[in-house]
């Protein structure tokens, strides 16, 4: 089975094993919600076990694409995301929790920022990466065409707005310019603009005020604890209630009692944090961690394509920061700004995204630029050990020269 | 590459503080927000005992509980919902037909700024708001939980008084108390004085709740210990016959406004009935009462219901002091079968003391002095005796001036003035009166010098001699007029006392207390509070001559065809005067008179002489009681022997 071959086992069973967790715990999350409704207490188990699928095989697909097919794909679905985003804003867009982050299509709810993430680090490790002289750094044009392309979706999530989701773009373009290997002094510029950029927005009030209220209450959390800082109180009162092994699963007396909200979606791992108590939790941290760090991997091996090595750079910022946001508002870390929690949130867009993203980084790790005249597809003639080989060595090249520069 | 390593640096330290976070919130912390937890989560709900029953002699009750609906309201529940439940307490209160403003006040919590209605419970506790809802509305809150989000309904148990206004001042009524949470303590009557054995002991649960207030599941249940029963000495056919004869005769005497009336066993020192005129339905206390009632009960216009006379009310003894003098100048030296002059007044110091109605008897025994109630006599003792104060000793050997120590709240003590009383109060009031007696009474010399001069000759007489127990002092007091003041219990434990040979009771109301399935907990006996200093001649005498009055004395008129023969009947008779209003009319009598077993007295306030409104309402009772002229009888067949 090539597809079986082809798949990078490290990476895609920690995935996976997220992703179940994550149906058990949004089954355990909508549970009694739903018993409360008077309705099927397994309708968010159904749905997000098909969200899985779905995400399963177009994980698939991405990954059985290679590289080529994704690069020749990239431009279109950056700008089909770019359609979707700007189509959000109109009266097709639906809004939930003070954002208009919803489309609303044919009875299905697509949420147009999570696919955007994954277009974006593909856009921006096109651009980034396209490296014709093999110089080491992006041209300067370059970096501004990748600004360009990144501050387009960033503009129209900003519009909806969706702060946290901005949050993560802002945090992968910057980690994507960093590994291109963009000039510190530019680096150090940009990153200035940012921050002028962030306090502009603060202090001419561009933010709304729901938006001003959830940076507050984080600054100071039980300042109005059943107001504005409710859900970061009960987040953290339910987490840290689970102890070392947790009440046990279905048996958390705050997630049986629905005293937080949001929590099949933004706040799962408060589910995880009671009913399994700290060796769950971070259970799922470690697994995460284990995708970033494969992810991370992937990006280094990948050198010198710079493509690769972006893409994968890339998805590697963007799952480490969503993660950090996300856990980081429930134990008290960061705001309230509402980010699902990568494979495990309940959400069809946000589980399709990551996967496609693990589609992604299984791609990648094949390199039909820089050995275009192997056959593509014959695994038998072309030992995988073979390619290890092949890749430590020019990695171990790119290392030395590096250093040599240094 | 050094940018790699820096990424996979910061992509680690954010997944190592995560971590660490979680560490210490969840372990480090854990305790902390597992008791915040418990705290959104668990509910601790009192359990209310089922409050003990009061029976009457008999065994029937007086007080029970019945079941009703009660609806309550989570506070926690209501302020989590987007509207801090206005909605949902708007839809209760269209449910309920109440006044949203209503309900709203009685979940606030009570505060310094906050007024009545206000709730003095934990604010974690539900909040009952209406109570003997009806069944249809209850149903509606139970099966429909998501119109009705942190409302309960369910059936409590609630105080039903089967007879009605039947003793409902010596019953007493609950009511939520600030300092046991909210809960319903008695706080007058029987409910408050046992309220120790009542109100059984509370049981506790602890329910685990969502965030909208319904109860998930029950953690820990401790079930409720109900009260015990208390059996009291009262019986209710009795009572409804005193209560009947008082309102009739309050009904009959043109001003009078109230009164009251006892009836003891004089052997035991138990008392049978204790009525209070006017009654109330102590039904009005269920479910808490609304500020309106509770205005009418207080409300002097309306004869304050909520007063239980028998034990609160104060008023001068009159006549049916005699008895006290009577004893006391025997015990002074006077014979009992000597004759004395009973003339139309009596001079002392320069001031003329006249008899009843000023008339001039004649020459009589003291036997006949009770009968007749001649005034002078008792002057004439009182003015001899003067300054020593051996009726003063005699009234309270009787169990005048200390309260009775009957197992009732808020007993009055009653008064026996004497020459130490005297200079207390004219040291509280000199500096008054002395100013009135310097500059008059300008206001009143403008309609009327006469007066003023003569309130003014009074005040320089108090202010100058105001200290002194004067002669005329004690011929006020032989006659129980003056400042002396009984309450009707005293004057009729003290009839009991010259009835049953000497035996002052501390009377009781309740007989046992009994558990909730019947078994014997304890007996309460009457304690002797004391004995008369009289000898057993005396007391013989006095009660001879009472026996006489309903024949051919003062109460000879009200007893007339009522058939003595049967069950003879002794008493005396008591007109105090009021001052700006009409007298006080007593009867104080035991029967039967050879051989007593009960007491009944009654006073009617501004009800006239003695004979005219107290006598009659005292016939009746004992008409009613014995079963004569033509009535059943309300004592059971061994009580009438």
């Amino acid at each position: 089975m090539t597809v079986l071959r082809r798949m990078d086992w490290r990476l895609v069973v920690p995935a996976v094993v997220l992703c179940l967790a994550g149906v058990v715990l949004v089954w355990s999350a909508t549970r009694p919600r739903m018993v409360a409704a008077g309705e099927d207490p397994q309708t968010y188990l159904k749905r997000q076990i098909a969200n899985v699928l779905v995400g399963l095989v177009v994980m698939t697909a991405v990954a059985l694409a290679g590289q080529g097919t994704l690069r020749a794909w990239t431009l279109p679905a950056y700008v089909g995301t770019l359609l979707c985003l700007a189509a959000v804003l109109t009266p097709l867009g639906r809004t939930a929790n003070g954002a208009q982050s919803w489309l609303s299509v044919g009875g299905l709810e697509l949420q147009p920022s999570e696919p955007a993430k994954v277009t974006l680090v593909l856009v921006l490790a096109a651009l980034l990466g396209d490296r014709p002289d093999g110089e080491r750094r992006p041209r300067g044009a370059q970096v501004l065409m990748a600004l360009a392309a990144a501050a387009a979706p960033l503009g129209l999530i900003m519009l909806q707005p969706d702060l946290g989701t901005a949050m993560v773009m802002v945090a992968t373009v910057g980690g994507m310019l960093l590994v291109a290997g963009v000039h510190r002094r530019r680096l150090a510029l940009l990153a200035g603009a940012a921050v002028a950029a962030a306090a502009g927005a603060w202090f001419l009030g561009l933010l709304r005020p729901h938006q001003v209220q959830r940076l507050l209450t984080f600054a100071d959390p039980m300042a109005d604890p059943q107001g504005a800082g409710y859900n970061a109180a009960q987040a953290l009162v339910t987490v840290g209630s689970g102890g070392l092994f947790g009440r046990g699963l279905f048996r958390g007396d705050q997630t049986g009692g629905r005293f937080v909200p949001e929590q099949h979606t933004d706040f799962v791992f408060t589910v995880a944090g009671e009913e399994l108590g700290f060796a769950g939790a971070a259970l799922l941290l470690v697994l995460l961690w284990a995708v970033v760090l494969r992810a991370l991997r992937v990006a280094a091996r990948s050198c010198p394509a710079p493509y690769g090595t972006l893409a994968a750079a890339g998805i590697a910022c963007w799952l480490s920061v969503q993660t950090f946001i996300n856990v980081g508002m429930v134990v008290g870390l960061a705001p309230i700004v509402g980010v699902p929690l990568p494979f495990v949130s309940y959400g069809g867009s946000s589980i399709v995204a990551c996967l496609a993203a693990v589609g992604v980084l299984v791609a990648v790790q094949d390199q039909p630029s820089s050995s275009s005249i192997l056959p593509r597809t014959s695994g038998v003639s072309r030992p995988r050990t073979v390619s290890v080989v092949r890749r430590r060595t020019t990695s171990s090249t790119v290392a030395a020269h590096s250093r040599s520069r240094a | 590459m050094r940018r790699f390593l820096l990424v996979r640096l910061l992509v680690s330290a954010l997944f190592v503080a995560l971590l660490g976070r979680l560490w210490q919130v969840q372990i480090l912390d854990g305790e902390r927000y597992t008791e915040a937890a418990v705290a959104d989560h668990v509910r601790h709900i009192a359990i209310p005992a089922v409050r003990g029953r009061i029976l009457d002699d008999r065994g029937r009750p007086l007080a029970r509980n019945r079941a009703a609906m009660a609806v309550s309201v989570d506070r926690v529940a209501l302020s989590r919902q987007p509207d801090h439940g206005r909605a949902t307490l708007r839809r209760l209160a269209a449910l309920l037909d109440r006044p949203y403003r209503e309900l709203a006040g009685r979940i606030r919590l009570c505060g310094p700024k906050v007024g009545k209605p206000c709730w003095a419970g934990s604010p974690y506790q539900p909040i009952p708001v209406a109570e003997g809802v009806a069944e249809r509305d209850a149903m509606r809150i139970v099966e429909r939980p998501e119109e009705f989000p942190g409302v309960t309904a369910e059936p409590r148990p609630v105080r039903d008084h089967p007879r009605g206004n039947l003793a409902a001042q010596v019953l007493g009524y609950l009511a939520p108390d600030e300092t046991s949470g909210g809960g319903l303590v008695g706080k007058d009557g029987l409910e408050a004085a046992y309220e120790a054995d009542l109100r059984g002991r509370p049981g506790s649960q602890d329910v685990v709740v969502d965030s909208a207030g319904q109860v998930l599941r029950t953690q820990r249940e401790q079930p409720a210990t109900p009260g015990a029963t208390l059996v009291t000495s009262i019986d209710a056919r009795v009572q409804a016959v005193v209560e009947k004869a008082l309102e009739r005769a309050v009904r009959r005497a043109r001003k009078a406004d109230s009164g009251a009336a006892v009836v003891l066993d004089a052997r035991t020192g138990r008392v049978t009935a204790m009525a209070s005129y006017p009654g109330y339905d102590p039904d009005v206390w269920t479910g808490g009462i609304e500020p309106a009632d509770y205005r009418r009960l207080i409300s002097a216009e309306r004869g304050s219901p909520l007063v239980s006379r028998a034990v609160q009310g104060q008023w001068p003894p009159a006549s049916t002091w005699k008895v006290v003098s009577t004893a006391a100048a025997a015990a002074s030296g006077y014979d009992l079968e000597g004759r004395y002059d009973c003339p139309g007044s009596y001079r002392i110091g320069g001031r003329a003391f006249r008899n009843f109605e000023g008339a001039d008897l004649g020459a009589m025994d003291l036997r006949r002095a009770l009968v007749v109630s001649c005034d002078t006599i008792f002057y004439r003792f009182a003015r001899e005796m003067w300054p020593r104060e051996p009726m003063q000793r005699m009234a309270r050997d009787f169990g005048f001036g200390v309260r009775t120590g009957v197992d009732l709240p808020g007993e009055a003590a009653g008064r026996v003035p004497d020459s130490a009383w005297k200079r207390r109060q004219w040291a509280q009031t000199k500096d008054r009166i002395c100013k009135d007696a310097r500059e008059g009474y300008p206001g009143t010399a403008k309609r009327d010098p006469a007066r003023a001069a003569y309130l003014k000759a009074i005040a320089a007489e108090n202010c100058a001699h105001g200290y002194l127990w004067s002669p005329g002092d004690a011929a006020n007091f032989s006659i129980g007029q003056g400042d002396v003041l009984v309450t009707p219990l005293q004057l009729a434990r003290a009839y009991a006392a010259l009835a049953n040979g000497g035996t002052l009771f501390s009377p009781r109301v309740g007989k046992e207390v009994r558990g909730p399935d019947g078994t014997l907990i304890r007996t309460i006996t009457p304690p002797v509070a004391g004995r008369l200093p009289v000898p057993a001649r005396t007391l013989s005498y006095i009660r001879s001559a009472l026996a006489e009055v309903p024949k051919s004395g003062t109460a000879a008129a009200a007893f007339s065809g009522f058939p003595l023969g049967k069950l003879p009947v002794a008493g005396k008779t008591g007109t105090a005067e009021a001052y700006g209003a009409e007298d006080t009319s007593w009867f104080a009598s035991f029967a039967p008179a050879d051989d007593p077993r009960y007491v009944v007295v009654a006073v009617i306030s501004q009800g006239g002489s003695g004979g005219d409104a107290a006598a009659p309402a005292v016939r009746e009772i004992w008409a009613g009681m014995y079963g004569l002229e033509g009535r059943k009888a309300a004592l059971p067949e061994r009580s009438r022997s």
